[in-house]
């Protein structure tokens, strides 16, 4: 365990851009990309809001030059268009030429087709195609051929936090000298699966979600797709290729507690900060920005909040959470948030938290709320939190 | 890497849970799928909790404690799972219910539990272990990703020793629905007849197989996991023939080393193709094959890992697995090495010695 891993190379897709571009400029023009339901054939349409990507699926399979005929569930679309633009963006000419992997996280999979076609599937034998489309791995594996990866693929699935678990062990795989490179990150697209599957919970708020304030009721679902090139110091001392940022610390752990909810101290919370942070070798002062989990939910937001004032004390670094922008894109989420957190850096500049008015009493901080520019961000830890207790914490730093 | 095998919990569909026997007494099935042989969940589980977990999620907490007990370990340093398809009975419930009825009036029970890491999660509930924890779901590399994520924790010092299981189960209705495809036979057969009908698709089956891993010997361990491998789309046996002998140098082994090839022969004439091209061109040594005691799922390397590391323990290959018999030679079984596919895509060898 002796390779440092750095970021070369980032694409991202969600409900505030197509694109790394697009994305920033949502950001710094406070535009979030919480609406009406557009795409998704549901009863909930006008009532709960959520974070589509705003394209249907025709101009999905348009954008990414595939064949119309073939079986694309709308999460693989996503995930072909990200993760080619990671691998573009990471100036990468012939991916062969080092030894590279994919690992994707998703939990949701093929659900948008399967739960469209169920019915069809038991009873006759119509869009049987889509048989082979349901589970996690078919993204992972059309991703990458579409980018043409050989040497390693994986598929991550730990609800919230699957993205975070792709870069952890993608970066583990690095340092060990398994593998000189690895493209890192998640997919999800909104189903009706999952849509139904959280209001059953009574966690999806029917307004723009407003993490971190005293009157948030719930979170608003997204979709979308991230990917990170994760890349061996090897690399980059034979190349000398540009760095956007190095990864310098994770952290994994289980809250061993209830499967849909966290402890109100936030102890696996606190625990994945604290080991990221030992991973790093940095001191709590030392961060500059955290990225948080930040939902919306009553549970989420007080377990992190009070596990951030327990590491991080009376002086916590500049917080927010990008949720209201990109909607909760549950097993991208870790992704499309390390994505912002490499962005972060490279722009010295701290996103702020959309829809925030009134600070909760339970906790020491307030999240940003304005849009920092010109503040040096070295240091940016990145939380990712999933049902059953998987929790992680991604630390990336400037190089 | 110097990582062991101290414990194993295998609830299958043969009589796997006993560790000190080793396919002594054969279960045949006769239907259309394969099943497992549930145990009395009442040893391992309360049974007011009981009452509220489906089938997948009782098996998975018993396998979990079957295992850690025959490690003699309280509790591990970390729980990694894999599934091809999660939990598949939940899915299903829920999927109708909101199908059903219109997006309407739906209850969360099936939904919560329904995440593919709801086993992971529960079983460290079950045992309070606050450590690291991670599921794969990827076809034919879910268990094999857990694996590697687990040998990597222990080469790393991350933890002493680690909880590694695969799990996926078959339902009738999944059942209806996959026999639609290629990969399905559509007579139903009896499986221990499972090589003799050469025909298009497989027998499914489901297990739930959890290891304990070490990276320290002792007097009770089964056997030493030397190294495994994966191999994405290969796009000839050539290929397949080539990444073994580097695999096995990289090992510092030949093929003439290998006592034991266990081999995923899944009576798939579509796909058995390079099972026979490996034992009849490549390797000269002893064979076993195991599809017709598990059937064949995403998670199979699970239950090949446990059969593998059995011969070792016990020294001997049960007769009805060898495969090639009237080849079969006794010796001592020192090094085994496991090659399986899931549909000619994901290809595994799992290396493991004495």
């Amino acid at each position: 365990m002796s390779q440092r891993v750095f970021v070369t190379g980032i694409g991202i897709i969600s409900g505030i851009g197509n694109n790394v571009d697009e994305t920033l400029q949502s950001i710094k023009q406070k535009k979030s990309g919480v609406t009406e339901i557009k795409y998704l054939k549901t009863i909930h349409k006008g009532v709960i809001p959520v974070s589509e990507v705003k394209l249907s699926e025709d101009e999905l399979i348009e954008m990414a030059g595939v064949d119309k005929n073939e079986p694309f569930t709308r999460s693989t679309l996503m995930g072909l268009i990200a993760a080619a633009e990671a691998v573009k963006n990471a100036q990468i000419d012939d991916i062969k030429e080092h030894r590279t992997g994919l690992i994707s996280g998703t939990t949701v999979g093929g659900m948008d087709k399967s739960e469209l076609f169920y019915k069809d599937l038991l009873e006759t034998t119509n869009h049987i195609e889509y048989i082979e489309t349901h589970d996690c791995g078919d993204s992972t594996e059309r991703i990458a051929d579409y980018i043409g990866v050989r040497d390693f693929v994986s598929t991550t699935s730990t609800a919230c936090s699957s993205a975070a678990n792709s870069m952890i062990l993608g970066s583990r795989m690095i340092k060990n000298g398994m593998l000189d490179r690895v493209i890192a990150g998640g997919i999800e697209s909104l189903t009706r699966y999952h849509i139904n599957g959280f209001n059953t919970l009574m966690i999806l708020d029917k307004e723009p979600c407003k993490p971190f304030d005293i009157n948030r009721s719930g979170l608003n679902l997204g979709e979308g797709a991230a990917f990170l090139v994760l890349e061996s110091e090897d690399i980059i001392k034979k190349t000398g290729k540009k760095v956007l940022a190095e990864l310098t610390g994770y952290g994994n752990s289980c809250e061993a507690f209830h499967q849909t909810a966290s402890t109100p101290e936030g102890k696996g919370a606190y625990a994945a900060m604290k080991e990221a942070l030992g991973r790093s070798g940095l001191k709590p002062e030392q961060i500059d920005y955290i990225n948080a989990h930040g939902t919306g939910t009553d549970n989420n937001d007080l377990s992190e909040g009070r596990a951030i004032d327990r590491l991080f004390g009376p002086n916590p670094p500049k917080i927010s959470s990008t949720k209201a922008y990109t909607g909760h894109t549950t097993s991208a989420a870790g992704g499309v948030e390390a994505v912002l957190s490499v962005l972060a850096i490279q722009n010295n500049m701290v996103f702020p938290n959309l829809n925030f008015k009134n600070q909760m009493k339970e906790l020491n901080f307030k999240p940003v709320t304005e849009l920092l520019e010109n503040v040096k961000i070295d240091h940016v830890l990145s939380n990712s939190f999933g049902f059953a207790g998987n929790n992680s914490a991604l630390i990336f730093s400037r190089y | 890497m110097e990582v062991y095998i101290k414990g194993i919990g295998n609830i299958s569909p043969q009589n796997t849970i006993d560790s000190s026997i080793f396919l002594d007494e054969i279960v045949s099935h006769d239907t259309d799928f394969v099943s497992c042989i549930e145990p009395n969940y009442k040893e391992f589980i309360n049974p007011i909790q009981l009452r509220r977990m489906s089938k997948l999620i009782k098996m998975g907490i018993s396998a979990s404690k079957i295992c850690l007990k025959d490690a003699g370990i309280e509790n591990p340093g970390a729980i990694i799972t894999g599934t091809g398809l999660g939990l598949v009975g939940d899915t299903e419930k829920f999927l109708n219910q909101m199908l059903d009825n219109n997006e309407e009036f739906l209850a969360p029970t099936a939904f919560i539990q329904s995440t593919h890491n709801t086993i992971s999660g529960q079983v460290a509930i079950a045992l309070k272990c606050f450590n690291y924890n991670n599921t794969y779901s990827h076809r034919g590399f879910s268990f094999e990703s857990a694996l590697l994520d687990g040998m990597l924790l222990i080469k790393d010092k991350d933890a002493e020793n680690v909880l590694v299981g695969g799990f996926d189960e078959i339902t009738y209705e999944h059942h209806s629905i996959i026999k639609k495809t290629r990969w399905v036979k559509n007579e139903t057969i009896k499986s221990l007849e499972l090589l003799n009908h050469k025909t298009q698709g497989t027998i499914v089956g489901e297990s739930v197989t959890f290891f304990s891993l070490t990276g320290k010997k002792d007097e009770n361990t089964y056997a030493r996991i030397k190294n495994i491998k994966t191999i994405y789309k290969p796009e000839s046996n050539e290929e397949i023939e080539a990444k073994i002998d580097q695999f096995l140098a990289e090992n510092s082994l030949t093929k003439d080393d290998i006592d034991l090839v266990v081999l995923g022969l899944n009576g798939n004439i579509d796909t058995d193709d390079v099972y026979y091209h490996l034992a009849d061109n490549y390797f000269n040594t002893n064979y076993a094959y195991f599809k017709h005691l598990s059937g064949d799922y995403h998670t199979v390397g699970s239950f090949a890992l446990w059969f593998a590391a059995n011969t070792i323990k016990h020294q001997r290959v049960p007769e009805i697995a060898r495969f090639r018999k009237e080849n079969f030679t006794e010796k001592p079984i020192k090094n085994v090495l496991v090659y399986n596919h899931f549909r000619e895509v994901d290809h595994s060898i799992f290396l493991l010695t004495q």
